[in-house]
């Protein structure tokens, strides 16, 4: 088993690149550029890398059961709270430089645009999963917070049918996270059923 | 001093130049825009790796009345920023590959329904025009904009030359569909060749043009070179690129977009505020250019362009002909 805490220090620093690799691009420093349109590339970055450490926070139980390396397991909540970070940002760029705070117009959208109310929704459900994510959280909701955390799998399904809705034509690139996304669901379901009939199985 | 605040007026007003400046002013200031265009140009050239200077050349142009005293984009913007799916989806992806497409020589075919079809060759398409440098604002569908000096001739001019007759109601145009020269019409995202129809009064208008030229210099590749359709009233996707055929028809013809679907993109296009996209709103734009800090701009009914093309729609439902 490796150093958990240098480990956890080294994937803090990998999470965050993404983050300064835009930040450098945004004003345009160390020959990075977000191109002609340039909010539109920051938005679309920023949901990208949010959807990204979404499926890489749900593929950290299936990897460490079938590897058994359960020291994965110890990475799951950082990747998770990435994955929150970066989707505040795509939202908060979303609000701020897209839409210039106007709040009549993101409220239309969120009614009108059925892409943007699914984004929104998953939005929301992220913020009590985020702050729960705490040990004293976990703690005083004890059986409750597992319930309350599988909340994830219906995010991760709107955040890629939010990607799916928005693009105007090309669908591969939403479909390759549509794909990952049923393989690491899919995973969990076909334990479930193998396990329930085990044990009914057993009880015959 | 004028404040900010005029400035931002100024640009979203739709009056032109002409109308409230001097002529001698406002050519003088013209003759200024394009030397500072066409400086700008050439250091955009030198920036962009494997173009050489050698593939545009310059144009001469004379003004137009019908130009925005809008100040253009940036070349690099302009042609680095394209919607150009034969060479690609990714809006960088044309400046990149349209290296491949064989712009001389280049014949356009005329058919349909007129007195003297055939197959020309570029340089007697374009012989007895003069060029003009019209400033455009351009609306993309996707709610971006830019304006664009391009260099170009009435399209109306160049049709009567083919003489349509009385039954031709509407006027078609068809895009090179080359897989060799074009790799992204391997992949079937819309029904190849590009096509796009005006409806011959629409044609007919002042403000079509067929461009040839941006900037002073020739197209480039990736913006539709070595003609292309402008009608700035509309989304871009109707500035169809690359025309190789011209067709006189007396039904609306098909047009690409509104194939690939029909409920998100309609046969006009006309650019309205009112009636949005079905997954976007119309009603606000982004200028390409303003950088990060800059909020959307209230996009123009026709683009800005109502008093000269809005009587081309009297009594027609905008929000069912979309």
């Amino acid at each position: 088993m490796p150093n958990i805490r240098l480990l956890k220090a080294l994937v803090f620093a990998v999470c965050l690149v993404p983050f300064v690799l835009l930040g450098l691009a945004a004003f345009n420093l160390a020959g990075q550029s977000l191109g002609a349109n340039p909010i539109e590339e920051l938005l679309h970055q920023l949901g990208l890398w949010g959807l990204r450490f979404l499926l890489l926070t749900l593929a950290i139980t299936p990897l460490g059961q079938l590897s058994g390396k359960t020291w994965l397991l110890k990475l799951r909540r950082m990747l998770g709270l990435f994955s929150f970070f970066y989707i505040l940002l795509h939202f908060l760029s979303y609000a701020i430089l897209d839409q210039g705070l106007s709040y009549t117009a993101i409220i239309e959208d969120i009614i009108e645009r059925p892409y943007i109310t699914l984004g929104m929704t998953a939005l929301l459900m992220l913020i009590p999963l985020a702050i729960t994510s705490t040990n004293g959280w976990m703690r005083r909701l004890g059986r409750r917070w597992k319930k309350l955390h599988r909340l994830v799998y219906v995010i991760a399904i709107l955040g890629v049918w939010h990607f799916f809705w928005q693009v105007k034509l090309d669908t591969r690139e939403p479909l390759i996270y549509a794909g990952i996304l049923s393989v690491l669901l899919g995973y969990r379901l076909w334990l479930k059923f193998s396990k329930s009939r085990q044990i009914t199985a057993k009880s015959q | 001093m004028p404040s900010v605040k005029i400035m931002k007026n100024r640009i979203t007003k739709t009056i032109h130049a002409s109308e409230i400046t001097d002529e001698s002013v406002y050519l003088k200031r013209r003759h200024f825009l394009q030397l500072a265009g066409i400086a700008t140009a050439g250091a955009a050239f030198a920036a962009i790796p494997g173009r050489s200077q050698a593939d545009v050349k310059p144009l001469k142009t004379i003004p137009s009345k019908y130009s925005t005293s809008q100040a253009p984009n940036s070349y690099k913007d302009i042609t680095t920023y394209n919607n150009y799916y034969e060479f690609g989806l990714d809006k960088d992806d044309p400046a990149r590959y349209a290296k491949s497409l064989i712009t001389a020589p280049w014949s356009v075919k005329i058919s349909g329904e007129c007195d003297k079809p055939g197959d020309y060759n570029l340089e007697d398409i374009l012989k007895p025009h003069p060029l003009e440098e019209r400033i455009y604002r351009l609306r993309c569908v996707e709610a971006w904009s830019m304006v664009i000096p391009w260099v170009g001739f009435s399209l109306g001019d160049l049709i009567k030359r083919f003489q349509p007759n009385s039954k031709a109601k509407y006027v078609s145009f068809t895009t090179l569909n080359d897989p060799v020269q074009m790799p992204g019409v391997g992949r079937k995202v819309l029904t190849w060749p590009y096509h796009e129809g005006l409806t011959i009064a629409e044609a007919m208008n002042p403000l079509a043009i067929i461009a040839v030229g941006l900037y002073g210099k020739t197209l480039p590749n990736q913006n539709g070179a070595p003609l292309r359709l402008v009608v700035p009233w509309k989304y871009g996707f109707k500035s169809i690129k690359s025309i190789v055929e011209i067709s006189f028809t007396r039904n609306r013809p098909e047009t690409s977009w509104a194939l690939s679907a029909p409920q998100e993109y309609g046969f006009y296009a006309n650019v309205n505020p009112q009636v949005d996209h079905p997954r976007w709103s119309q009603a606000r734009e982004r200028l390409i250019g303003n950088g990060l800090f800059v909020a959307k701009q209230p996009t123009l009914v026709f683009n800005g362009y109502a008093d000269q093309v809005a009587h081309l729609y009297s009594g027609l439902n905008l929000r069912k002909n979309f």
